[in-house]
């Protein structure tokens, strides 16, 4: 299992301004993953953790700072370029395709350059084998699916791109208590095969539970950076930076 | 009695031959929508441009009939050079101008549109020229001579449009123009590259367009104007049958030129147009999202 | 009927919240198909009270906020302003009740300039149908623009076309047209969106010195502004009221913060 920061991280973001119009959403965001690390990035609503992640995968443009992925500054690459290169999103409102059916879904990612038929199954069969409620519903719309079942549609399908990391955007919003602790365990599974994590998500307890590292983020910049066996839910920091 | 009084008086043959007609207008003019609404449901790009490719492409039609006398290759070379213009026409103009107000969009395509009409003038001269259809030959329908090549241009384009309904359905561009069109961000988080879906896409309308230009050029004469006419019927097209529905424009396309060929038995064919228009409005008013869209999503 | 009170006891009792409340819900709900955003909120807002409303993602804030200033309708359930029904009416109409709004997205004019925006939203309070007087006729329109720009400290930035001032300035013009309705209910919707630290303090001063003879309603996600402003504090979840009290009440709230912390 590799450690965090063994070599040059995977993903290092390097004060990150980022502007909606004239609204200063991200002022000067700076943190990184390392290959196969899950990190948590905690904050409450409108502090800018999605926009960090949209900075990231290239779907708004920083004003200024700089995104390098792998020892390359990325920054201003188009997203679908960032996508072959190894990075999968997942957004906060999952975004499934809802015309298409689950398996042209999945083969948005899973119809690429260099996958054999042979590669597409085996990458089929796995991904069935950990979502299988998505293998019984394969040939039905997406749209038709349930907030869970299209979470995990949406997990499964930035696993066809077999990505380096997986940006994950508040994947428990919304979900009831079971599909949580379902989400819980693909964030492991993912670990197990040494996919990265940028783990966005308002739930302390879970967030804690499956990161090795945790930022925590306010008014647009990060304020707060631990190993998350050093923090716990009732901590002051916590408190401060997310309760009231 | 009163019953097969009235039933005699009805113009059952020329109900008959108006469907027919109404059907192979229809037809080509379903082509002539699937390719705009098309452009509108991928990049929301209402294509101003789109009656001067159907105008070029019957013109490329016209040219290389001349030259190598087969109604066929000019059908091929005309779809073939048109889709290849289109797409160059979208990469120097509307590629710079993607996320921008879509009130530029139009502005491009219309100034677009200008450019291609006045170069078919100076290239080709105000006189109407003619394409000769592929094959004579009428079979008797009434009291007329129904020529078979009209049942063939609408055989071909309901074939057109099936082929590329089952292109959009199957294979892996077909996904990628359907997921694009449904969230184009996600797509390209997905590793599509969107702007090259984009040019497709539009190097698909336009290539229709010139396809049904060459089909309809026998029927009509081909001049620089012709493009004009049908665009308008095809924005209207597009409207009633929901934007960017594909199968909606073509059940409107058929719809409004079944209806226009009817009124047309009673009132003279310029009237009968009134009918597109008095159906755009009825739709605006009661179902702006398209006569023939399920429910406004 | 009430006799006739002398001046002094009046004031008091205006003072005394006058026993109506400024803004009260009754049931109020608000459905979108199968989601019910906001349940069955029982909420009331006395006179010159600052009061927050604050509450976890998806908690109904926003679907809240725009069910009172009448930009969505309620599904069912009762809004009185001053005592007034206002259930259902247009936001056109709510404002010339009394009410007044920001929004999260800056909505100003940008070609106009910073006093034209302030005018414009003064002269709303008159008949405008005399198409024959130019504005400039109307001094007590002027002055009044004038006086509110001074208040949100953008007096001298008045010539000034609105789409040059700063983030922090154009949302403070935007305090300032809302103020320019002459309102008794200000709402402000998530004011310090996209400031910085810098513009966030003065925009906390700035709500603090307009707060007398107002009451004031506001959704923010920043917690220092919250407890640095508010009076009160009505914490929303799900569409319900969770709790609500004083800044400390609420911050030594167990369930509140549960709901936070999600634990």
């Amino acid at each position: 299992m590799s450690t965090a920061a063994n070599d040059a991280p995977l993903i290092a973001v390097e004060d990150l301004h980022t502007y909606y119009g004239k609204s200063h959403i991200l002022q000067g965001v700076t943190l990184h993953v390392g290959s196969g690390e899950v990190v948590g990035l905690l904050g409450r609503n409108g502090v800018g953790k999605s926009t960090t992640l949209k900075t990231i995968i290239g779907l708004v443009q920083p004003s200024h700072g700089k995104v390098v992925f792998e020892g390359n500054v990325v920054t201003s690459m188009p997203p679908h370029r960032l996508a072959r290169l190894g990075m999968g999103y997942v957004p906060e409102d999952r975004r499934i395709f809802r015309l298409l059916t689950v398996m042209e879904n999945l083969r948005t990612g899973l119809d690429r350059a260099g996958m054999t038929d042979e590669k597409k199954r085996a990458l089929l069969e796995k991904v069935f084998a950990y979502f299988p409620v998505l293998a019984e519903r394969r040939n039905q719309a997406g749209g038709t699916l349930s907030g869970g079942e299209q979470q995990m549609l949406a997990i499964a399908r930035a696993m066809m791109l077999e990505p380096k990391i997986i940006l994950l955007d508040e994947p428990t919003e919304g979900l009831m208590p079971r599909m949580v602790s379902q989400i819980r365990n693909i964030v492991d599974v993912l670990h197990r095969e040494n996919v990265a994590i940028l783990l966005v998500e308002q739930n302390v307890p879970l967030t804690l539970e499956a990161s090795e590292r945790v930022y925590i983020m306010e008014k647009g910049a990060v304020r707060h950076h631990a190993a998350a066996r050093d923090l716990k839910v009732n901590d002051a920091v916590i408190h401060q930076y997310l309760g009231v | 009695m009163q019953l097969t009084a009235i039933l005699a008086g009805i113009p059952w043959d020329q109900i008959l031959i108006q469907t027919l007609n109404g059907i192979v207008t229809g037809m080509i003019l379903a082509l002539i929508a699937s390719g705009l609404t098309l452009i509108f449901g991928i990049m929301d790009v209402v294509n101003f441009a789109h009656g001067e490719l159907f105008m070029l492409g019957a013109y490329i039609g016209v040219v290389v009939l001349a030259t190598t006398g087969s109604f066929w290759l000019a059908l091929l070379i005309a779809t073939l050079v048109v889709a290849l213009l289109g797409a160059a026409i979208q990469i120097a103009t509307l590629r710079p101008l993607l996320g921008r107000d879509p009130l530029t969009t139009i502005l491009a395509t219309f100034g677009v549109s200008l450019i291609l009409q006045n170069y078919a003038l100076w290239q080709f001269g105000p006189v109407a020229r003619k394409i000769q259809e592929p094959f004579s030959g009428h079979f008797k329908l009434f009291y007329l001579e129904y020529p078979w090549y009209r049942l063939l241009i609408a055989g071909l384009s309901a074939a057109i449009i099936g082929g590329f309904w089952l292109f959009l359905k199957h294979g892996k561009f077909g996904i990628w123009i359907r997921a694009t069109t449904q969230d184009r961000v996600m797509a390209q988080a997905m590793g599509i590259p969107v702007p090259l879906v984009h040019t497709a896409a539009f190097a698909i309308g336009a290539g229709m367009a010139a396809a049904s230009g060459v089909l309809f050029g026998p029927l009509v004469g081909v001049n620089h104007t012709m493009g004009l006419d049908w665009v308008l019927k095809a924005f209207i097209v597009v409207v009633v049958g929901g934007m960017g529905n594909l199968g909606g424009s073509i059940a409107a396309a058929i719809f409004i030129s079944l209806l226009e060929a009817y009124a047309s038995i009673w009132v003279s064919p310029a009237q009968a147009v009134i009918v597109s228009f008095v159906v755009l409005i009825l739709t605006l008013l009661f179902r702006p999202t398209g006569l023939f869209v399920p429910t406004p999503k | 009927m009430q006799p006739a009170i002398d001046a002094p006891a009046s004031a008091k009792k205006a003072r005394a919240g006058a026993q109506v409340p400024v803004l009260r819900t009754e049931a109020l709900t608000r459905r979108f198909g199968g989601l019910t955003a906001v349940n069955n909120v029982n909420f009331q807002v006395n006179r010159e009270e600052i009061r927050a409303i604050i509450g976890p993602n998806g908690a109904g804030k926003s679907t809240f906020f725009n069910c009172l200033t009448g930009v969505l309708p309620a599904t069912s359930g009762r809004i009185l302003f001053n005592g007034e029904d206002i259930t259902g009416l247009p936001p056109d109409r709510i404002s010339l009740k009394g009410i007044a709004r920001s929004y999260q997205i800056t909505n100003i004019l940008p070609n106009a300039t910073t006093l034209e925006n302030v005018r414009i939203a003064a002269q709303s309070r008159r008949h405008a149908w005399s198409m024959l007087k130019h504005y400039s006729a109307y001094h007590d329109i002027i002055e009044r623009a004038e006086a509110v720009l001074k208040s949100v400290g953008l007096y001298g930035k008045a010539d000034e076309l609105a789409a040059n001032l700063s983030h922090g300035e154009q949302r403070n013009l935007e305090i300032g047209i809302a103020l320019a309705t002459e309102p008794l209910l200000l709402c402000l919707d998530e004011p310090t969106a996209g400031m910085s630290a810098v513009e966030t303090r003065d925009t906390v001063q700035l709500v603090r010195s307009i707060a007398k003879n107002l009451t004031i309603l506001i959704v923010e996600h920043d917690m220092d502004v919250v407890m640095g402003l508010a009076d009160r504090i009505t914490v929303l979840n799900y569409g319900q009221v969770l709790a609500e009290g004083t800044p400390t009440e609420i911050q030594n709230n167990p369930k509140v913060l549960e709901v936070y912390l999600k634990t």
